[in-house]
């Protein structure tokens, strides 16, 4: 079961990514790209990551795509229409991806994939995983969070509102 | 491992190149970062399917690792974004081309 589970996520996935990159508005290729994420999420936990799953859904699905929607909408990126009616043509891909998703986490939640061997023996608890990430990896997040630091940092000096008006004399 | 690991490796590389033709098809900045995060995407799927393959960890610690670089790019790039808006008022990539590259 969990391998025909499998296929059917990652066709999900394959399905939400192409809509998402032929759509002309970026609003909706968010939108889509958050249900490819979802299906992402999905099978990795189904290849033994639960919390890189979750973590897929916190920070790519709610975060960063946030991040793009916010952006879109502060500086009027998507192109303005009417409210629109109910429209099958345009409502139904995702109303199917969200379907087949939602349907297949309450199958995985339901259904005790380990009981019919399907799930594989590898299978990293967060107990595990946090050991490793921060005994053997400890070098590479200390070089994580200052990557951080410095992208909070660039993102301000290049988003700050006085370019150039501050300074005498300075490039304009 | 549910499924072989050349199948996760196909569906990862069709991800990843799709965002690829994403990025290379699409002149708006927008829709180039959206490419960016498919084809990271698919390498952290390329990551996840090594690690349950070979029963080792490390490529699960290496996609968390990927989600930060990634989080650190989309910030600083979006910054980008608002700042050429703000000041030439398109985000149209062939309309930068200062550099005659």
């Amino acid at each position: 079961m969990a391998t025909v589970l499998f296929y059917i996520l990652a066709s999900t996935a394959l399905v939400a990514t192409l809509l998402c990159v032929t759509r002309r508005n970026p609003v909706h290729a968010v939108v889509y790209l958050v249900n490819a994420f979802f299906a992402l999420a999905l099978l990795f936990y189904m290849l033994g990551a639960p919390l890189v799953a979750a973590w897929e859904v916190i920070i790519y699905a709610g975060a960063i795509m946030v991040l793009f929607l916010f952006i879109i909408m502060m500086l009027h990126l998507a192109p303005v229409e009417a409210r629109p009616a109910p429209n099958w043509r345009r409502w139904g891909p995702v109303l199917l991806l969200s379907f087949v998703l939602v349907s297949s986490s309450v199958l995985l939640m339901s259904v005790d994939t380990a009981a019919h061997g399907g799930v594989g023996s590898f299978y990293a608890s967060p107990r595990q995983f946090g050991y490793t990430l921060f005994k053997e990896y400890a070098l590479a997040v200390e070089i994580v969070s200052f990557q951080l630091l410095f992208a909070a940092v660039g993102a301000y000096f290049v988003g700050r509102e006085d370019w150039g008006e501050g300074r005498k004399g300075g490039r304009k | 491992m549910i499924v072989p690991l050349s199948h996760v490796l196909a569906f990862a590389a069709a991800m990843f190149f799709m965002g690829l033709g994403c990025v290379l098809a699409r002149r708006n900045l927008i829709m180039i970062l959206i490419g960016v995060e498919v084809m990271i995407n698919g390498a952290g799927l390329a990551f996840v399917g090594a690690s349950a393959f070979w029963q080792q960890i490390n490529g699960q610690v290496l996609v968390v690792l990927l989600m930060a670089l990634t989080s650190a790019e989309v910030s600083i790039s979006l910054a980008m974004v608002v700042y050429l808006q703000r000041r030439r008022g398109n985000l149209e990539a062939d309309n930068y081309n200062e550099m005659h590259g």
